[in-house]
């Protein structure tokens, strides 16, 4: 057996915090440990995005999903349920056959990816230093990405404006006296 | 650099971590959970967006770029999907998507 090298140990390391903690996430019965177990889970997609060299992605998850996403999400579930709050079991039947389709979703993925043919590059490792990205974002030529980028810029500014009119207290709603 | 990693490792990562989402998906009755495993699939895809760009076609970082989009636009769709949820629990009092059937104003 070929003794496991530094970097494989780091990966499997990682891959195992992944892999544990999405099913923790998804089985656990208390939605704060759920929210916890799903942190864990970013910052191990961010600690591959490290071990594949790509630094600026790695740092954007830790921004993003980590600090912002977890974040949003545990105070939601702060203002809408009790903390200790555990979930209702569902049915039986009904957890079997989610189980048996996620199986067998994956029994069908993974047999396919292991039986297939992935020809590895020879090509040099890109340079993913954030100069080069920034200038990619902005270029409007053959390898840039300036439409998606400003289409992506208008779709925050309306993802904001959007939160805020749906979340917004309403002053005076006559319609539903029963709404605070 | 990582050459003793190999694309399919990357990958049966990122199929155990979307189907595990999509049993959270199936079994949660409550938004917010129903909300992370949707985090947790996006999350898996863009682990497969990256790592074929990494193993497979390096040259202009194309699947990063498409990842990064993703991110943004899931960062869009968590703050939407957040506020909604609390417009929700407001008039329903519950978050649990049994109590919350009828999509009438």
């Amino acid at each position: 057996m070929m003794s496991i090298t530094f970097h494989q140990a780091v990966f499997y390391f990682f891959s195992a915090i992944i892999v544990i903690f999405s099913i923790l996430t998804v089985t656990s019965k208390r939605i704060l440990r759920a929210a916890t177990f799903l942190l864990f889970v970013l910052l191990g997609t961010a600690a591959f995005y490290f071990i594949l060299n790509y630094a600026f992605m790695g740092a954007l998850q830790i921004t993003l999903y980590a600090g912002g996403i977890v974040v949003l999400i545990i105070f939601s579930i702060l203002l809408t349920s009790h903390v200790g709050e555990r979930f209702e079991p569902i049915g039986w039947g009904k957890m079997i056959a989610s189980a048996l389709v996620s199986l067998i979703g994956a029994g069908f993925t993974l047999y396919v990816l292991l039986n297939a043919d992935f020809i590895p590059t020879q090509a040099p490792l890109p340079d993913a230093s954030v100069k080069n990205i920034g200038t990619a974002l902005l270029s409007y030529e053959r390898n840039g990405f300036v439409l998606p980028f400003e289409v992506v810029s208008l779709l925050l500014l309306a993802a904001i404006v959007g939160a805020i009119v749906i979340a917004r207290k309403e002053p005076h709603d006559t319609e539903n006296p029963n709404n605070e | 650099m990582w050459q003793d990693i190999t694309l399919q490792d990357v990958l049966i990562v990122s199929t155990l971590m979307f189907f595990s989402g999509v049993y959270g998906f199936l079994t949660r009755r409550n938004l917010i959970t129903m909300l992370m495993s949707v985090e947790l699939m996006l999350n898996a895809v863009n682990i497969n967006f990256v790592a074929f760009n990494y193993f497979l076609h390096p040259e202009n970082m194309h699947g990063m770029f498409f990842a990064l989009f993703v991110v943004v636009i899931a960062a869009a769709e968590a703050s939407v999907a957040i506020a909604i949820i609390i417009g929700i629990y407001r008039r329903f009092k519950s978050i649990n998507i049994e109590d919350v059937s009828n999509m009438k104003y």
